[in-house]
């Protein structure tokens, strides 16, 4: 059952639109209840093969010797595929933003680093004869000690996963072992605090456990090119990324895709694509590879594991001073997109809250299990939970309704933000008071009438004075518990506020360059006495004052300065997805 | 190995395939006769994106050898439309945008099929068990039961 | 032996569209000579919606009827690059790319009828029902299928538009984590109430009632679907769904759907839902985007609605009846928590 509440927010709204708004039926509806959608497998090619890998029965193993023979004869068996096959046998999947180091093979060649790690591809006339051949390919492993724990994994001399990352740790910076955040000086605000709160969550994996499974059919199409239906989220990533892999020029690729059972992030990492495609490129025969349920299940990659440490400086009356998060992703054996999700996990921190003094230290692990990967959240669900059960528990030693306490500390227009940016655009307070009518819980009348449109300003719109520190700095094992190093001054910002948003085109007429509205700091706001709990005396209730209205789209402004050139990152500048191979 | 030959009424029309003895009805409908409204989601029996009418009885087409349907009379979501006019469960699903991706649906949409032939009037329950093999990662379920429900009430709910 | 009610609550926020930018999307919209537009993309419909919410997007913008519009994805012959559909960031950055297309191709619309009606572009309005007329002066009007007509066979022009909307990739400072990730953030609060069965240690969600802050909605029954079907994936994350049961040991992992557990339909909890707008600076008619963030809130929900019934905390998830039963042993029996409000307010 949904409701919309047009009231709130009305005045920065125009609702004057013609089909905006409007429940209108989907353009996919007719199809999906005809059958007639086609999904990339409700293709027919006549002469298709069918493709199917081997895959190591161990989690980590050295691969002493690979024996085809018998499978390269079995009836019906075209082509067996091993990783000396396979053009460019290792690749990033962010590498198409020059993000990481190529760590991942198609085929393992050496070594295999997590159960289920393909090995052999084999190509037959039919899924029944592949299946057979595979029961032929001979490999001989030995076994090498395996790390399933992401801090047992981060200590000296526990098992080398990954060799691109011989610490068992993404490395960020070319730097750290992790990516730090500091905002203000936890320590120093732990020590006033009147509570100091520390839990540990652990959020399990996830298997994205789509309708359709991961799959792909590559067929030669004409002028030495390949159509290739994919069931990829993003069709140029799978595309660059199989392009990359089996190294061919972008045009030679004819990817059709856009109509997928079902993702949710598991259709991301372009599984079966480039081996397709190299299938298709050496038999020049139509090949398909789709896995099977319990492949999906097994090795599909799930969302990664995640181990999240809390700890919190609780004064009495309520107010969070201090947050500090320790949290380690579980890459599995080889990085994919976790990388990024560590990134975006920082971002988020402290949650939609204002703190004062915010660290945190969040770490990407390697262990021998399959890789994980993006899911429907990546990088927030997970620490969602943990802070907001975090601040159930905040609640209850606060002596403090839960939905008090997240009206009292939420944040709102004008704070700064623990990545020293000023939050705006803020409704978390909004929510929540509708959410408590709704359920029937009762708030106070002070917390009814607070605002995300007031109270950002004064202590809490400026950047504190912060200590740094050198821990975990990489090739100095040292460091790993260093004390601070220096104070950055308040108020300094190291990054420019270079993010503008580019567009072309204006509202009404021919393409001119234009901006869409600039994400900086808010409007002073005239001061407003804190919120306070229930408990206390009514303060007076803040005067109401109007947003600026939402203006989709201002007058052209000067055209906005090229970036400047960033070399903290690693991922310097987005060539074209195709401009840059890293090999 | 030698094909055998197979003969079924596929959505009202005389249809003849030459299968392998373990071939499926699913594989055969899909590869052979290219009626792709049936799915593979498991080929185990277990989420029911493949489910067909095997004379009006819901059957899963991964677990149904072809060599067994000689003779029988084979639904799927791709006959369930009269022409251009949509069976009333068809057009409940789109009134309820009871699907996302879609491609539960076919299978979703036979369920519902064989259980208002038996059942023109199902209670709430009884459509949830009457689903209970389909698995659907999108929906979260409610508006596929809400549209069950409504086409049981529609006119010409009972038409097979 | 009883069954214990609870009620908990958890309120998060998300952020729309990969974090530091660097994720460009393409549009490319043109016109049939009777003024059916398509727009090529290769965006990726994943059951989110994304034909749709485009197709709205373009007709908005356009000033055409929805049913003069088609949305074409994904042909990587026809249709421009475009990241993907994660990071909820299609109908951010798709929706905008497209806004700038159909800007394009309904400039040079515009300026053909202005042509044909020998009036000034400037002066010209679209009814969104096929007609483009003078402003304030309805009855000097033109089709646009005359006017595509026109454009095509007599005055040579092309109606069609390109678009992209990227925001540069920005850097990330290594020793404070400073950084300018997203532009748009969207909110949620919601309330879970659950009974435990202290024999069994089964939860049972009775029901959940949320409020979502998610921008221009640009389809209601949409986001319908997405945060009813989100609501779900939430609880299944919460109390079923693992491939390692014993994580950080794999072993004893599920292999098919008999042993990977998810609600089923007879599992599911009536769910009310209100929505709020407060539109996106930069979003496309300031929506944000629903997809992802709609799991979120469900999980530290049903986790505090169960320490609120029993008294019990499980803070490695899935919260299966092993880890309720081990808990409420450790705590020497149920501690039930305060009692949270009384029966809800539906309409």
């Amino acid at each position: 059952m949904l409701e919309m509440r047009k009231d709130i927010f009305a005045d920065e709204r125009d609702d004057n639109l013609n089909v905006i708004g409007k429940g209108l039926q989907r353009q996919d509806m007719p199809g999906h209840v005809t059958g007639r959608t086609r999904y990339f497998d409700d293709h027919a090619f006549d002469g298709m093969l069918h493709l199917k890998v081997v895959r190591s029965p161990h989690a980590h193993a050295r691969i002493r010797s690979i024996d085809i023979a018998a499978a390269q004869r079995a009836p019906g068996v075209k082509r067996v595929l091993r990783g000396a096959d396979v053009p460019v046998n290792k690749n990033t999947l962010l590498s198409l933003i020059n993000f990481g180091k190529d760590d991942e093979p198609s085929l393992a060649v050496d070594k295999v680093s997590y159960k289920g790690e393909p090995v052999v591809a084999i190509i037959a006339d039919s899924e029944a004869a592949a299946l057979a051949a595979r029961q032929l390919v001979r490999i001989d492993y030995d076994l090498l000690p395996n790390v399933f724990d992401v801090e047992e994994a981060l200590k000296p001399g526990a098992p080398v996963v990954n060799e691109t990352y011989p610490g068992n740790y993404f490395e960020y910076h070319q730097r750290y072992d992790h990516q730090k955040l500091r905002f203000g000086d936890v320590e120093k605000a732990f020590a006033q605090a009147d509570m100091v709160l520390e839990h540990r969550y652990q959020m399990s994996p996830i298997e994205h456990a789509p309708t359709e499974t991961n799959g792909s059919i590559a067929a030669p199409e004409q002028n030495g090119r390949f159509v290739v239906h994919s069931c990829a989220q993003g069709l140029f990533f799978a595309l660059g990324t199989a392009a990359k892999i089996v190294d061919v020029e972008s045009n030679r690729l004819h990817f059709i895709g856009g109509t997928v059972g079902g993702g949710f992030g598991g259709k991301v990492d372009a599984l079966t694509e480039p081996l397709a495609v190299l299938g298709a490129m050496l038999t020049g025969k139509p090949v398909r590879f789709v896995l099977d349920r319990e492949e999906e299940m097994l090795y599909g990659s799930p969302r990664g594991a995640e181990r999240i440490y809390v700890k919190d400086g609780l004064m009495r009356d309520g107010r969070i001073v201090a947050r500090s998060i320790r949290s380690y992703f579980d890459a599995g054996a080889y990085t994919r997109l976790s990388s990024y999700a560590a990134i975006k996990c920082t971002a988020h921190l402290p949650g939609p809250y204002w703190i004062p003094n915010v660290a945190s230290d969040v770490y990407v692990a390697y262990t021998n299990r399959c890789p994980s990967t993006a899911m429907r959240g990546f990088g927030v669900t997970a620490v969602d939970f943990a802070l907001e059960v975090q601040m159930d528990r905040l609640a209850e030693a606060a002596n403090l309704d839960p939905m008090e306490f997240r009206v009292l500390n939420a944040y709102r227009d004008g704070d700064m933000k623990a990545h020293r940016r000023v939050a705006k655009n803020t409704a978390l307070i909004e929510c929540v008071q509708v959410v408590a009518e709704k359920a029937n819980w009762p708030l106070s009348e002070q917390a009814k009438r607070q605002s995300s449109l007031t109270g950002g300003v004064g202590e809490r719109a400026l950047i504190p004075a912060t200590p740094l520190d050198q821990r975990g700095q990489i090739g100095r094992p040292d460091t790993r518990n260093a004390p601070s190093s220096q104070v950055l001054p308040a108020g300094t910002a190291r990054i420019p506020l270079s993010k503008q948003p580019v567009m072309e085109g204006d509202r009404d007429g021919r393409a001119k360059p234009t901006q869409v509205p600039r994400y900086e700091s808010a409007q002073p706001i005239a001061a407003l006495p804190p919120y306070q709990p229930a408990q206390t005396s009514n303060p007076p209730a803040p005067a109401y004052q109007p947003p600026p209205a939402y203006q989709p789209s201002p007058p052209p402004p000067a055209p906005p300065p090229a970036a400047p050139a960033q070399t903290q990152h690693g991922a310097v500048r987005f060539s074209s997805v195709f401009g840059t191979r890293r090999r | 190995m030698a094909k055998i030959p197979v003969q079924f009424r596929l959505n009202g029309s005389d249809r003849a395939a030459f299968v392998d003895a373990p071939e499926t009805l699913l594989n055969t409908l899909r590869r052979g006769l290219g009626d792709f409204a049936p799915k593979y989601g498991c080929g185990q029996g277990t989420c029911g994106v493949c489910t067909v009418l095997v004379d009006g009885e819901p059957q899963l087409a991964c677990l149904t050898l072809s060599v067994a349907c000689e003779g029988r009379e084979i639904e799927t979501a791709s006959g369930m439309a009269d022409g251009p006019d949509l069976h009333p469960l068809q057009a409940a699903f789109m009134d309820h945008f009871a699907a996302q991706c879609g491609f539960c649906t076919p299978g979703m949409l036979t369920a519902a099929r064989a259980l208002l032939a038996k059942n023109p009037n199902p209670s709430r329950d009884e459509v949830v068990e009457g689903i209970s093999g389909n698995i659907c990662r999108c929906t979260g379920y409610e508006p596929i039961i809400a549209a069950i429900l409504a086409a049981a009430s529609a006119p010409g709910a009972r038409r097979a | 032996m009883a069954r214990h009610e609870g009620r908990g609550m958890a309120s998060v926020n998300y952020p729309i569209g990969m974090n530091l930018g660097g994720d460009p999307s393409q549009a490319l919209i043109h016109s049939n000579p009777d003024g059916k537009f398509t727009v090529a993309l290769s965006a990726i419909d994943l059951g989110q919606g994304m034909k749709q919410v485009s197709r709205q997007i373009a007709a908005e913008t356009l000033g055409v009827p929805i049913e003069d519009v088609y949305v074409d994805t994904a042909d990587s012959d026809t249709g421009p690059h475009d990241m993907g559909s994660f990071a909820s960031r299609g109908t951010h950055r798709m929706g905008n790319a497209i806004i700038v297309a159909a800007r394009e191709a309904r400039g040079v619309l515009l300026e053909a009828a202005a042509e044909e009606l020998e009036v000034n572009a400037a002066d010209l309005v679209t009814d969104g029902r096929g007609n483009i007329h003078v402003r304030g002066a309805p009855s000097k009007t033109i089709t646009v299928k005359a006017t595509a007509q026109a454009a095509q066979f007599k005055q040579g022009k092309t109606i069609a538009g390109r678009g992209i909307f990227l925001i540069p990739l920005s850097a990330v400072d290594a020793d404070t984590g400073e950084m300018n990730p997203n532009t748009a953030f969207a909110h949620a609060c919601l309330v879970a109430d659950v009974t435990v069965d202290d024999e069994t240690g089964e939860v049972e969600v009775l029901r959940m009632t949320s409020a979502y802050e998610l921008g221009r909605v640009i389809n209601p029954r949409m986001v319908e679907q997405q945060l009813v079907g989100g609501a779900w994936m939430g609880m299944s994350h919460a109390l079923y769904e693992t491939p390692e049961p014993y994580y950080p040991n794999p072993e004893h992992g599920p292999r098919d759907f008999n042993e990977y557990l998810m609600p089923g339909p007879g599992d599911i909890a009536p769910y009310h839902v209100t929505v709020l707008e407060r539109p996106a600076p930069d979003g496309p008619f300031g929506g944000k985007g629903p997809g992802e963030m709609c799991a979120n809130p469900v999980l530290p929900a049903v986790a505090n609605a169960v320490y609120n019934a029993i008294g019990v905390r499980v803070d490695e998830l899935p919260i299966t009846p092993e880890k309720i039963l081990r808990g409420i042993k450790a705590n020497g029996g149920v501690k039930p928590g305060p009692r949270r409000g009384g029966p809800v307010n539906w309409r």
